[in-house]
């Protein structure tokens, strides 16, 4: 692994991440119990919130997204992670919608995560850092939200810990959602993912540079741990039949095998890439807490064990999305949710789009994604009353 | 199922709808499906079970003010139906209605898609369970022409209703007017209502039960309710074996 290369992530929440912040003074209770704050949330926004405020649309991020949503990302210099989808004439028309997208609470693109200073000690927080839950995420959203001035979002969507996000907002917050379109998600975490979240957990912990979480008071990096976890990890977004279709068994750069441990194959150098610039742009300790809270995530657990009283009486109008060569977050999870919205009469769609892309469809150029979001979209912005023009 | 007129499925602008849109958007469609949405009161809320490209139920929700969600099992159908607008979940009714809470919906529709079903009595008990009312069309198997056709080919009938050959046809639990009539005595099934079709969709006023209607009509549409002090009938009335 000789290109890992050093980071350009920082201790301390002073780093200049272009784009907005709000310093939010009031301390936030999380489901850990503690009362945490003051803390940053970093945001971007794209578009314009119309003078009734109708129009805003919450975009939530991924394990590994951030707010950058249709921006170039401020270290990698690559296109934003969802400038297919957000943009003028879009399905997310910037055009017509207000998007904000926020960096989630633990995140390490501005919001408070541990790499931040706790202001309490002056070092960097790492695993003194409470661990937080999607339902964090998603109050520290809400606050967000609030000192915005949006009460009812026209719709919030995401993918895989994104849509994890818009369920909790539609369980939270159903009357601040009028549409909720999760992708590729599911209403918890299976044990196969939690499975590979420890795996990555362990490979970072494993890493001796990881120091016991300390390593940005020490000035290491566990990048290793960190590019491992990140190739394991990345196994599982894709499908056997997008390796195959991408990589099959040919090797990277020579004739024959070299019978050693190079990246013989174009699939190891593959995921050696994918690891070593991974560590790049993000914390590893970031990667342990924001893991952990996909881990725990169980909707149906927060209401008795019962999944459709999480959604008892909404108003919303949901558009639950799955990938048939999605095995992360397989279809069955999103129709296990279907038929919990089916059981409160929810006005419910549900679409399964055949792709061999796997879990990162919805990162991907996907025509049928497109159409199908933005036909909901229209459909919902007439129920909304929302017009072309403002 | 036959394409919907584009203006159908399509038209969401509301501003454009006058006086004639509804006529036009209504003769755009299947004549089945046109008898169905006449029996739907405006503002129901409507379950389309089997609803292919969303023709009725775009005509519900846009001409008639329906709350309407539809259910479909072709994949190309349901993405259709939603990149359209429609509230539609991939599904089937053997699997995803046991879901629905009682008396979730107004009207329940289950248009020729009951033939298909792997458990036809189940499918229709949990109908009128989750509905007040569940509408019902299906092919006639015992209409005149299918007889003929068997009696004088000795092939498996095929019909514009019964468009497959019989090695790769979905209808997998066909029946006639007679049989349907029967299954809804032995589970104690309401008919509140009953029109006979002939090959053109014109209605005959035929009684449903009796042997007339079971060979002219293609097809018959059936309003049904629970039946609210429903005894086991199934005891009392068993299938005629032959």
């Amino acid at each position: 692994m000789s290109a890992l290369t050093s980071s350009h992530l920082r201790p301390g929440s002073d780093q200049d991440w272009p784009g907005h912040r709000l310093l939010e003074r009031e301390p936030l209770r999380l489901d850990c119990g503690i009362d945490f704050g003051p803390f940053t949330i970093a945001y971007q926004t794209y578009g314009t919130l119309n003078p009734d405020r109708s129009n805003a649309v919450l975009v939530c991020h991924a394990l590994t997204g951030d707010q950058y949503v249709a921006d170039p990302h401020p270290i990698t210099g690559k296109p934003g992670w969802w400038e297919t989808m957000v943009g003028p004439g879009l399905v997310l028309d910037t055009d017509r919608f207000f998007i904000v997208c926020a960096n989630v609470l633990g995140g390490c693109m501005g919001t408070t995560g541990p790499q931040d200073i706790n202001p309490e000690t002056g070092e960097p927080w790492a695993l003194s850092f409470p661990v937080i839950t999607v339902h964090d995420m998603v109050r520290a959203q809400k606050r967000l939200l609030d000192h915005l001035g949006i009460d009812s979002l026209f719709c919030v969507t995401g993918g895989s810990m994104g849509g994890m996000q818009v369920l909790q907002w539609a369980a939270s917050y159903p009357e601040s959602v009028f549409a909720a379109v999760p992708i590729a998600a599911a209403a918890r975490h299976s044990a196969q993912n939690i499975a590979f979240h420890e795996v990555g957990r362990q490979a970072i912990m494993a890493d001796p540079d990881w120091s016991g979480g300390r390593y940005l008071s020490l000035g290491r990096r566990p990048v290793r741990g960190l590019a491992v976890a990140r190739m394991a990890a990345h196994i599982t977004y894709l499908s056997e039949a997008a390796l195959h279709r991408k990589f099959g068994r040919n090797l990277q750069d020579r004739h024959t095998v070299t019978y050693g441990f190079d990246a013989d194959f174009q699939v190891e150098s593959y995921l050696r890439h994918q690891g070593s610039t991974f560590v790049d742009r993000f914390d590893a300790n970031s990667y342990l807490y924001i893991t952990r809270a996909m881990d725990y995530f169980d909707l149906a657990a927060e209401h008795g064990g019962a999944l459709p009283s999480a959604f008892k009486g909404t108003p919303s109008r949901f558009c639950i999305i799955s990938f048939t060569s999605d095995w992360l977050f397989p279809t069955s999870e999103s129709r296990e949710l279907v038929h919990a919205l089916n059981a409160v009469a929810a006005n419910v769609s549900f679409v399964e789009l055949e792709t061999d892309n796997g879990h990162d469809a919805f990162l991907l150029h996907e025509p049928e994604l497109f159409e199908t979001l933005r036909g909901f979209l229209t459909g919902c912005a007439e129920h909304r009353g929302l017009t072309r023009s403002w | 199922m036959a394409a919907p007129s584009k203006s159908t499925a399509l038209n969401f602008d509301r501003a454009e709808t006058h006086p004639t849109a509804v006529d036009d958007a209504a003769r755009g469609l299947r004549r089945d499906l046109r008898l169905i949405a006449e029996m739907i009161d405006p503002g129901a809320r409507v379950l389309d079970i089997g609803c292919g490209d969303g023709a009725l139920l775009a005509y519900l929700v846009r001409q008639k003010n329906v709350d309407g969600r539809g259910m479909e099992l072709s994949q190309s159908g349901v993405n259709s139906c939603v990149g359209h607008g429609l509230s539609v979940i991939q599904g089937d009714a053997d699997r995803d209605l046991e879901a629905y809470p009682t008396g979730a919906f107004d009207v329940v529709v289950l248009s020729q898609t009951l033939q298909a079903t792997r458990q036809p009595r189940k499918v229709l008990e949990t109908l009128v369970r989750i509905g007040r009312r569940a509408i019902v069309s299906f092919p006639n198997f015992g209409f005149w022409r299918i007889r003929l056709h068997l009696l004088c080919w000795g092939r498996m009938p095929m019909s514009h209703l019964l468009a497959y050959p019989w090695y790769e046809t979905p209808n997998i639990h066909l029946c006639t007017i007679r049989d349907f009539v029967a299954m809804c005595d032995e589970i104690g099934v309401r008919v509140e209502r009953s029109v006979t079709l002939d090959r053109n969709g014109q209605p005959y006023s035929l009684d449903p039960r009796g042997s007339l209607a079971n060979l002219l009509a293609e097809q018959g549409v059936f309003v049904l309710s629970e039946n609210q002090g429903k005894t086991n009938a199934a005891e009392k009335a068993p299938c005629r074996r032959v």
